[in-house]
């Protein structure tokens, strides 16, 4: 599996990242670092948490115009899986490839904490090792990923099956409120679902020896359907 | 980026005449500015009083406690650097080093707690990756005022998010902690950050090593006007209205530390440094002066070549500037472009500002002139050292026999109070501010066990950190809590499974000036000193914070222990989440004492009787016994017994597993609130497997303890502080 995740200036989880999809693919992705423009053909992109540019800006809103963007947009749209976790999600909304945007924490604090996440839409990119409803245990890490969008979006998102995850309690059942987004919202696919942006990190939910790798089903998932 | 373009100095500027006057302003006593106008044989510039004032300033020269600081053990075989340089550095084995440091940021955090204790972060972040290590945690040290006083509050608000937005944004994770509250820090927060990094062995840089003919190179933040003579801020008592002060402290700016930080790791990876410092406190006249000390060279330096974010800047700003996110690097001859690539692939500014010389002087030239020319040796080694009187500390009075009473409710109702209050009440409010896992190596972040545990890359080793120190234990009794410290901080790295290997400490005292509070200072040492040498955990670094007074009233004496270990297997350490069926054991004795304990301040407002005693001896044995039950897989869980004593530990437990534990053991507040030391909780499965002198406390189940909810028991541990934080009590 030839993985490709970008690494801005400010990046700060390119290694947890990288950690997860070997631990997942057994191969080392590579970094690649904003400023070229050649990904080659990647089975998989990634853009990693972190604070691009400091989040000086709106979070996201300077990296979203790096060099190497023209080019992952591109592939993205040709249908390379792309991930964006945090503070790729930010850059993600940016580019418009996913709709809607993320504003500052309901709470006007950075949250760290663990929480769990239930599947709401499978993606054949994405979740090949997951059904409808699983329930994954991930962490939060964000300032700014109270997801909005307008009801109009929310309803065709629903429609298209372009929920990902939602923030929920221990058992799935009940939904739970993490940041302030829209209908608990955590993640989102574009419409073709080859596109996953959603702001909790299934890279630090990877490592039994940490005490928690609920997250590998996602990885394995990810992995699968490349080697298909 | 280009360096800075040539400026003219603005036409009215001249530098004001020096007199004795504006020497005792800048700080200097009268004797001091004496000895300036002898080793210059001449009168000084202004800025050359700025330089002598702030190196021979408390905060840079150390002058009232260096004497006693030698009295400190800081040799062991895996000891690589001592005291002396930014941060010390431990062999940790496998060709790997643990370079580490505490630092205090105290006064700026009190006057703008946001920025103060955002830079207190950046600075401590910059000894160690100075140094040539990627950091890998960060703890801190809080203590704020009486949670009622008017300024609390906002206090902790800005401190918790400044810590949180640098360090979360560089991209360190805050694994771990401590925050006390107490009305002696009123008018003087106290905010320690400590860092931990890892270097490879080969690969450790110092500030020492430069020789003439190199040239000097200033890479990172433009230089402003902030923070100019912070280090003679940090030296001298708060009175009211110092609020004024606010233009001393920095401004901090982490992303541009995230780009320092990788640039400096991929020069660092070439051979083209020879020396390299941090611009920390006293900015350029700091990092210049230790360069040329340490080399024993001169520096001859062009400040119209430093990258200035204002106009018309003049060179006593300059030198005295202590902008952040600046590092001074020493390059081998011929090697700048090499660095310059670097630099400008992470998008930073830098320029060659000057080059190294073999005349042994500290010369800087601007707008076509020079404006100091003094000697090296003599601003570091006749820096001012006082051998300051000392008082004996006042005896704490004796421990009223009523201490020992149970509240109405019994035990129930005791730990119900206990829990809430605002020294024993989860800290969460706090630390979900902070990113304990970016990295993906943390075992053990806040909350989760004794010690945090972070694994090293790649590896199933791991860093096993902790911070501590009680200080009502130091203040009733400064020897015995001094060496409580040490003790605690070997207890915590030896509860989770760790190998205790060595300590920073953050002292944080009063006005050295004043006999009792020297005192104090002294008598802390020697506890400190007495247990590093009987538990083998030499100080490698440190940090002295003095004169934290308002208004003439002092704070607690607070010397912070910073302690680092290794645990060989993560997957071996102990946590303190406990299962069902599991019978819980207290090694150490049974608890009987209640002076300065918790229990006899919350339930009986006495804050009175001495400290608990400390038996090294008695530390060492259980100490060692529990590690190698932990290693041997015998205990599958394990507290220490501090604050509150063996029924707040367990209450921890339980709350942290989610589950109740049924106790046995007398009705007696000294058996379930004594904070005797020397003592852990461990959970097993087997009692028969345990061979040393143990009590069954209890065994896990249900889902109380001593008949009270455990979710009870969440709820009024995690309510204090989100309630007080939200104006609610």
């Amino acid at each position: 599996m030839k993985s490709v995740v970008v690494v801005f200036p400010g990046s700060n989880r390119e290694k947890d990242m990288a950690d997860a999809l070997e631990r997942a693919s057994g191969h080392r992705p590579k970094l690649l670092w904003h400023k070229e423009t050649e990904l080659g053909k990647p089975d998989l992109m990634v853009l990693p948490g972190g604070f691009s540019y400091g989040d000086y800006l709106r979070c996201g809103a300077i990296a979203a115009h790096s060099p190497v963007m023209k080019e992952v947009i591109r592939l993205a749209q040709a249908g390379t899986p792309l991930l964006a976790v945090c503070n790729g999600f930010q850059m993600l909304v940016e580019t418009r490839l996913v709709p809607g945007a993320l504003l500052r924490n309901a709470s006007l604090k950075f949250i760290c904490k663990q929480t769990h996440l239930r599947l709401e839409s499978e993606s054949p990119t994405f979740t090949s090792k997951m059904k409808k409803g699983d329930v994954i245990h991930v962490p939060v890490a964000h300032g700014e990923g109270n997801y909005v969008v307008t009801p109009d979006m929310l309803k065709g998102m629903n429609d298209n099956g372009q929920i990902a995850f939602r923030y929920c309690g221990q058992d799935g059942r009940e939904l739970v409120d993490i940041n302030g987004s829209v209908d608990s919202i955590a993640g989102v696919y574009n419409e073709t679902k080859t596109i996953l942006g959603m702001m909790p990190h299934p890279e630090d939910a990877t490592d039994a020896t940490l005490g928690n790798d609920s997250a590998k089903p996602f990885f394995d998932g990810i992995v699968a359907a490349i080697a298909r | 980026m280009t360096a800075a373009t040539a400026q003219k100095l603005p036409e009215k500027f001249r530098e004001p005449a020096v007199t004795p006057e504006l020497a005792a302003e800048f700080g200097l006593k009268g004797d001091e500015y004496t000895r300036v106008l002898e080793i210059l044989g001449r009168e000084p510039t202004y800025t050359e009083l700025g330089i002598f004032s702030v190196m021979w300033s408390e905060h840079c020269s150390y002058k009232s406690s260096r004497a006693h600081l030698s009295r400190l053990p800081t040799k062991a075989p895996w000891v690589i650097q001592g005291p002396g340089e930014g941060a010390g550095v431990i062999d940790i084995g496998d060709g790997q080093a643990a370079i580490f440091k505490m630092e205090s940021h105290n006064h700026p955090s009190y006057i703008e707690p946001y920025q103060g204790a955002a830079t207190g972060v950046g600075g401590i972040l910059r000894d160690v990756f100075t140094m040539g290590a990627r950091p890998v945690a960060n703890l801190n040290a809080l203590r704020f005022g009486d949670p009622s006083h008017p300024k609390t509050r906002q206090l902790v608000a800005g401190v918790v998010k400044g810590i949180g937005d640098y360090g979360n944004s560089v991209g360190v994770p805050t694994v771990g902690g401590e925050t006390n509250f107490h009305p002696a820090y009123n008018g003087n927060i106290l905010v320690n950050a400590m860092t931990v990094g890892v270097a490879d062995t080969d690969k450790i840089f110092y500030s020492r090593g430069a020789s003439v003919g190199q040239p000097v190179v200033y890479v990172g933040s433009k230089t402003g006007r902030d923070g100019i003579h912070g280090a003679t801020m940090s030296s001298a008592e708060f009175t009211e209205g110092d609020e004024d002060q606010r233009p001393t402290v920095q401004v901090g700016d982490p992303f541009t530390e995230k780009l320092l930080l990788e640039a400096c790791l991929e020069l660092m990876k070439t051979d083209c440094i020879v020396s390299l410092q941090d611009m920390g406190a006293a900015g350029l006249t700091s990092s210049s002066v230790e360069i040329a000390a340490k080399g024993e060279i001169g520096l001859v330096m062009d400040l119209d070549k430093v990258p200035m974010r204002e106009a018309g800047m003049v060179p006593y700003e300059i030198m005295l500037s202590e902008s952040q996110e600046r590092m001074l690097v020493i390059l081998k001859p011929g090697r700048e472009e090499e660095a310059n690539k670097i630099f400008e692939k992470w998008d930073l500014d830098y320029a060659t500002i000057g080059h190294t010389v073999e005349r042994r002087y500290l010369t800087l030239n601007m707008y076509g002139k020079t404006w100091c020319d003094i000697p090296v040796p003599p601003l570091v080694d006749d820096a001012p050292k006082y051998m300051r009187p000392t008082a004996p500390s006042a005896k704490p009075a004796a421990l009223d026999a009523k201490a020992s009473e149970l509240p109405a409710g019994g035990l129930a109702e005791a730990l119900k109070k206990i829990i809430a209050c605002p020294d024993i009440a989860s800290k969460k409010w706090i630390y979900e501010q902070y990113d304990p896992l970016v990295r993906g190596e943390t075992k053990a972040g806040p909350g989760a066990a004794d010690a945090a545990i972070v694994r090293l890359d790649g590896k199933q080793k791991a860093l096993v950190m902790s911070s501590d120190c009680c200080p009502r234990y130091v203040q009733a009794n400064a020897w015995m809590g001094g060496m409580q410290a040490v003790a605690e901080s070997w207890r915590n790295i030896t509860a989770v499974g760790g190998r205790p290997l060595a300590i920073t400490n953050n002292l944080n005292f009063g006005n050295p000036e004043k006999p009792e509070i020297m005192g104090q200072f002294v008598d802390a040492i020697d506890g400190m000193a007495q247990a590093c040498k009987t538990l083998e955990y030499p100080v490698v670094s440190g940090n002295v914070s003095l004169y934290n007074e308002t208004n003439g009233k002092a704070i607690l004496p607070t010397p912070v222990i910073g302690g680092v270990g290794i645990i060989d297997d993560a997957r071996k350490a102990a946590l303190m989440t406990v299962k069902e069926g599991q019978t819980l054991l207290l090694v150490g004795g049974a608890g009987k004492h209640l002076g300065q304990s918790i229990y006899a301040r919350e339930i009986h407002g006495l804050e009175t009787g001495d400290v608990p005693p400390v038996d090294l001896k008695a530390e060492k044995q259980n100490g060692d016994a529990v590690r190698e039950m932990i290693t041997a897989g015998i205990i599958k869980a394990c507290h220490d017994v501090s604050d509150g004593g063996a029924l707040v530990a367990l209450a921890e437990m339980a709350m942290v597993s989610d589950i109740g534990i049924e106790t046995e053991g007398p009705d007696d507040a000294g058996f379930w609130f004594g904070e005797d030391q020397a003592r852990y909780i461990i959970a097993v499965e087997n009692p028969d497997d345990v061979k040393i002198a143990h009590i069954v406390l209890g065994k896990v189940g249900g889902d109380t303890l001593m008949g009270v909810p455990v979710a009870t028991l969440r709820d009024l541990n995690e309510g204090w502080l989100p309630n007080y934080m939200a104006g609610k009590n």
